[in-house]
């Protein structure tokens, strides 16, 4: 199947001479997740905004549902929902007017039931009435999404959604993501939280100085993720391995005073037990030991680190 | 043609004005009235006649065009201006719209409003003096191109203005007195010859007047030259927004 966004050689210079796409080649699939993982300043807004029309391309093309952003603007606007990241909304209005707004101008012919049900999902229905200014941010943040969601749209950008937005709010988004899902829709979010990208995304693409870095499934990024490591403080420092540790994926660190052992946190449980009796068995003391696990934020730090 | 999108727009723009009633219609019918009653009673009950008019009614034109131009000013810039300044112009922009109707839409509602507020004071007026409409049929027609003229002046400033100081200069320093130079409280037979001359340069000369005859017949240029002239001013505002439009000026980049 052809993919629903498929991104080409995609540039963008500023006119004050920032480049801030330096040609990123995307596809996405329909009824996928993505996560667009990135720094601040790292190109993720100005992605967006190039496939929704907010800003024109310097190089490159865009083609959404088959059709090019700029040439075939209708149809491929009518096909796209953004959720912008800042809390942009119409101070004096109601809930219900702007929600409404959003839907007519879109093109779309007027669906009351339709505003009053993803008004209700959103936890909204209470508030239709009320102006935008009298509510909290994060109900604004959920009117932003009612808004996206008003015009039916087949793909959905979410901008920094949870980026100031309270633990219950953010499950309640998820739900929503989750039910969009369920009806097909794709969904393409930034964030630089990154346990968002695991919990929620098919796939992680990282970004960092207008270049896509990785596109990968978040499967075999979860694999990179489960590697754990044992650090144990030698009394004695050490400065070759006992034969006897052979077995184990073991390293000498920081000059000997410490040994380094990396594991997969899933499969190889019990192994730590039998490493920590070999060691007593050799009479190599430690004075403390340590567990962490090598989080996505390390691969992500690692990767944007290495481009830097 | 994305006719939902642009109705929704318009009458979006339309409820902003039921919204701030007071502000919209009751401050401009207030103010048309205070001048009635110092400029049409007060003052213009010790003024001859000008031409065969008394001078209230001879006012009342140049007062609806005062009003009219700065209405449609300030309506069509507020209304491409506020959503730039609070951001929810990005959903405009990602639209499924030609900004064409966008133009439609809001230039639209800004013209509506200022021939709305023009008629209630034309209404207004005759609570006061006597008012004659030679030519309906042409009045009608100055009005809607003024304020269709007018209110692309005012989306072109919208756009163009950085902040609220900007956005206020037109109709708060340029228009005031254009219009009250222009003709709009004597006729410019009344004046020296050099500033006949110089009223010639003042756009707002041949709008009043052509407005005015079409009233009572009565005009300081010819009315065929001030059409042309309200026709050329509509041509450049039109040639000023495709301008705007096709290179994204200040919406996007």
């Amino acid at each position: 199947m052809a993919p629903i966004v498929s991104i080409r050689n995609l540039k963008k210079t500023y006119g004050n001479g920032f480049e801030a796409l330096k040609g990123v080649d995307l596809n996405i699939e329909e009824g996928e997740i993505l996560a667009l993982l990135g720094p601040n300043g790292a190109g993720k807004t100005t992605l967006i905004s190039i496939v929704c029309g907010l800003i024109n391309p310097s190089g490159g093309q865009v083609l959404v549902g088959g059709h090019d952003v700029v040439k075939d603007f209708r149809q491929t606007r009518a096909m796209i929902g953004l959720v912008p990241q800042e809390l942009t909304t119409d101070q004096f209005e109601t809930v219900w007017n702007t929600v409404t707004f959003s839907r007519g101008v879109h093109g779309k012919k007027p669906n009351p039931a339709l505003i009053e049900q993803i008004l209700k999902d959103l936890s909204l229905w209470e508030k239709r009435d009320n102006m935008l200014r009298e509510l909290s941010g994060g109900m604004k943040r959920r009117v932003l999404i009612a808004k996206a969601l008003s015009y039916e749209p087949r793909i959905l950008f979410l901008d920094e959604p949870t980026a100031g937005v309270d633990v219950n709010l953010r499950r309640e988004m998820w739900q929503v993501v989750e039910r969009l899902r369920e009806n097909g829709v794709t969904i393409i979010l930034t964030t630089h939280y990154i346990e968002e990208a695991e919990e929620i995304a098919d796939r992680v693409g990282v970004i960092n100085g207008g270049e896509l870095l990785l596109v990968e499934a978040k499967t075999a990024l979860m694999q990179k993720l489960g590697r754990k490591e044992l650090r144990l403080e030698l009394i004695e420092p050490m400065e070759t391995l006992p034969e006897a540790l052979g077995s184990y994926s073991v390293s000498i660190a920081e000059n000997g005073s410490a040994l380094i052992y990396e594991y997969q946190g899933e499969t190889e449980q019990g192994r730590i037990a039998t490493l920590l009796g070999t060691l007593a068995a050799h009479g190599i003391e430690y004075r403390d030991l340590s567990t962490r696990q090598s989080s996505l934020e390390d691969i992500f730090v690692e990767l944007v680190g290495q481009r830097a | 043609m994305n006719f939902e999108a642009v109705k929704s727009i318009y009458l979006f723009e339309m409820a902003r004005m039921r919204r701030t009633l007071l502000q919209s219609v009751v401050s401009p019918v207030l103010t048309t009235s205070l001048y009635f009653i110092v400029f049409g009673t007060a003052i213009g009950s010790r003024i001859e006649q000008i031409e065969g008019i008394s001078y209230g009614a001879f006012i009342t034109p140049g007062l609806i065009m005062l009003s009219l131009l700065t209405q449609c000013i300030a309506n069509g810039s507020i209304g491409i201006y506020f959503p730039k300044f609070t951001g929810t112009i990005y959903e405009i922009l990602s639209a499924p719209i030609a900004m064409s109707e966008i133009l439609l839409g809001y230039v639209g509602a800004a013209a509506s409003k200022g021939l709305i507020i023009g008629l209630i004071i034309l209404a207004t007026a005759t609570f006061f003096v006597d008012i004659s409409i030679a030519h309906p049929f042409m009045m009608l027609v100055f009005l809607v191109l003024t304020a269709i003229t007018f209110s692309l002046a005012g989306f072109i400033i919208g756009i163009w203005a950085k902040n609220f100081e900007q956005l206020n200069i037109m109709p708060m320093l340029v228009v005031p007195p254009l219009t009250f130079l222009g003709g709009s409280f004597y006729s410019i037979d009344m004046l020296p010859p050099f500033w006949q001359t110089v009223s010639h340069f003042n756009p707002v000369l041949y709008l009043v007047s052509g407005f005015r005859w079409s009233f009572y017949e009565i005009a300081d240029v010819n009315p065929v030259i001030s059409l042309g002239m309200i026709g050329l001013f509509l041509l450049l505002c039109l040639t000023l927004v495709a301008w705007i439009f096709r290179t994204g000026y200040r919406l996007r980049s």
